[in-house]
């Protein structure tokens, strides 16, 4: 199990290797991008091209290029935006980040436990009129983009409902750190976890009830009541935790990309300044040094949430242990 | 048989509600099972054998399922109890093994955790006891080293030895029956001898009574004390090993017999095959179920035959053919190549 560890970050490492090679290449190196263009002003003249490739080191070679890239990224964290002189991206991604982790982690939460319940209630409820009007809702939640879910909830909480008890407590839109208030931090991302959760709840809630029914027509289920088990344990200690090996693979792809900024809708909409902000501002205006260091952030999630839950995978099924 | 029997089936019906109609997938079985003795259920695919053991244990969740009957456990009716007194029953009085090993264990635990989970379901009893017990089961189905193996995942086991685990399982709250459906089927010819063997075994070291589910006659001719043929949701012979090897009343029986490849007689040119498929579940015939693929039907056949003791030793059989006409039709049945060997 250790050297399948190891083996599994030392992958992990190539692989963030290469996210950052062929990143770079797509947003410095691609034909016709000309970052030193883009900063030099209207008609800029050859010298002060050549003195801004200088200055930020577009000049050198490309291993060198990327390597100066890569410090800066790094090392010295002193990546500089282009298009807002003398903010430093790294900061900038480390203040952004805890919005974004904060909305994600909730809605994560949320969506797990929910989507377990929906997925055993309507196993559960096969053959009952239940099962299908759950399945219905949970398509109801996959289909409603969550652009439109925030603002409709925006609308309700923030307007016309704000002036009744039922929403009088929620906060003005945006993000409060944990650390400067935690109950509002909390107050404030209520309605965005549920928010993004919908789509997932719905979503997860289907595939675990897929999974559910079929592991029970299998042959160790019908063993275990064999055994004389009860139900609940039958169900829970053998058909769920088999069942659960799917919901834990797509888990972590889906929450990999949610921290690595496709919260991006979510955050727009509550005016949470999270790294999927930070990402759509970015690609407004091709600051490439901020797209740059969320998209190695991103992959740097991805790859890493994708670790976990190999080794989450490997728990949870013995058989693709390396023995 | 002496005493009270253990378990008795009592015109027990399992039907299906499907699409097209309903199936009658047993439809009047009566059995009866002494303690420490074997019984052997023969018949083919969906004869109705495995789902009458399973109807028995109140293992088909199926909610289109239908039940009639009785089935008497220690004066019980298996089938009136509520969920949680049948589980009492399940593992602990009866145990069942099944046709697949390869499947028949949870794929992500541990052998001796499984064995552990179902002692520890019925007796109270310490962690590490049911550790060693499971230790123990496991050295008594014949499984090397132990108390390593108990570690292991069903995955690190062969078909064999899977099915040694599930034989340990079953006889881990020493039950009064163990039901073995087709225990041999899914393992290779070397290996179902032994396994056959080891429940052989293991049936007079625990005493425990043995019901056999199996296609095979191969594998009840030495181990079943009686034997149960069915055809199409019925028994249609049932008696001693003795009677229905050697004094098979009915033809599907004798189709059976002759379609065993035996050592101990000339070699046929062919081995004798039941011509035609069995009917429909759907659509039963109204008569005898067998008379479309019977050499020896007549005009009664249209009429259902009752299970009958007509030989008058406790040897039942459903068929109207007279004790005399069988015992001349028999051997040519059974032996069609001695027919050949006389023209």
């Amino acid at each position: 199990m250790l050297t399948f560890i190891v083996r599994r970050v030392l992958w992990t490492v190539l692989v963030m290797f290469v996210i950052t090679v062929v990143v770079f290449i797509i947003f410095f190196k691609t034909p016709g991008v000309d970052p030193a263009r883009a900063l030099a002003g209207r008609s800029p003249n050859a010298q002060t091209l050549a003195e801004i490739r200088a200055q930020l080191g577009l000049n050198r070679p490309f291993p060198i290029e990327y390597g100066i890239m890569m410090k800066k990224i790094f090392i010295t964290r002193d990546l500089v935006s282009y298009s807002n002189q003398g903010v430093k991206v790294i900061p900038e991604i480390g203040q952004a980040a805890p919005a974004t982790l904060s909305l994600v982690f909730g809605a994560a939460a949320l969506w797990v436990v929910l989507a377990i319940a929906v997925g055993i209630a309507a196993a559960l409820l096969r053959g009952t009129i239940f099962d299908p009007l759950l399945m219905v809702v949970a398509l109801v939640g996959i289909s409603a983009p969550v652009f439109w879910v925030g603002q409709m909830a925006n609308m309700v909480s923030q307007g016309i409902g704000h002036s009744t008890f039922l929403f009088s407590w929620v906060p003005p839109l945006g993000y409060t750190p944990f650390t400067q208030d935690p109950l509002l931090w909390f107050k404030g991302l209520v309605i965005p976890w549920i928010t993004l959760s919908i789509l997932y709840i719905g979503f997860y809630g289907r595939v675990l009830r897929a999974n559910l029914l079929e592991t029970q027509n299998e042959d160790y289920i019908r063993t275990a009541r064999a055994k004389g088990l009860t139900e609940r344990r039958v169900l829970l200690r053998h058909n769920l935790r088999t069942s659960m090996i799917t919901f834990v693979s797509l888990f972590g792809l889906d929450f990999g990309a949610l921290v690595a900024g496709s919260t991006l809708l979510t955050e727009v909409v509550f005016g949470i300044h999270g790294v999927g902000y930070l990402t759509w501002q970015a690609l407004t205006n091709l600051d490439l040094p901020t797209i740059m260091a969320t998209t190695v952030y991103g992959a740097f999630f991805i790859v890493l949430v994708n670790a976990v839950v190999d080794i989450a995978y490997a728990w949870l099924d013995p058989r693709i242990r390396p023995t | 048989m002496t005493g009270e029997p253990l378990l008795e089936v009592r015109d027990l019906k399992v039907s299906f509600r499907t699409e097209d109609g309903l199936v009658r997938a047993v439809d009047g079985v009566s059995l009866s099972l002494s303690p420490g003795e074997t019984l052997g259920i023969v018949g083919e695919s969906g004869s109705g054998k495995s789902v009458t053991m399973m109807s028995v244990m109140r293992l088909i969740t199926d909610p289109n399922a239908r039940f009639e009957g009785e089935v008497l456990y220690k004066g019980r009716d298996l089938m009136k109890l509520g969920q949680d007194q049948i589980r009492e029953v399940r593992g602990a009085g009866i145990a069942m093994i099944f046709q697949d090993p390869m499947t028949s264990l949870n794929p992500v635990y541990r052998v001796g955790w499984q064995i552990e989970e179902q002692i520890r379901e019925h007796e109270k009893i310490s962690k590490q006891a049911a550790h060693a017990r499971a230790i123990e089961l496991l050295t008594a189905v014949g499984i090397p080293q132990a108390a390593d193996r108990v570690r292991d995942y069903p995955h690190q086991f062969s078909g064999g030895m899977r099915q040694r685990v599930m034989i340990a399982m079953a006889l881990s709250c020493n039950p009064d029956i163990l039901i073995a459906d087709e225990p041999t089927t899914a393992l290779d010819v070397t290996i179902q001898a032994q396994i056959l063997n080891l429940i052989r075994k293991l049936r007079d070291d625990f005493g425990t009574a043995v019901v056999l589910i199996t296609h095979d006659m191969g594998v009840v001719a030495d181990l079943a004390d009686r034997i149960a043929v069915m055809y199409a949701g019925r028994i249609i012979e049932q008696g001693s090993r003795r009677d229905v090897f050697y004094d098979a009343q009915h033809p599907y029986t004798w189709g059976l017999l002759g379609s065993i490849a035996r050592l101990d007689r000339p070699k046929p040119r062919r081995l004798a095959a039941i011509p035609g498929l069995p009917p429909s579940l759907l659509r039963l015939p109204p008569g005898c179920a067998f008379g479309e693929r019977c050499a020896h039907r007549f005009a009664l056949c249209d009429e259902r035959p009752e299970l009958r003791d007509k030989v008058g030793d406790g040897h039942l059989d459903a068929c109207h053919l007279e004790l005399k006409q069988k015992q001349d039709l028999r051997e040519t049945t059974i032996h069609p190549e001695l027919i050949e060997e006389a023209t």
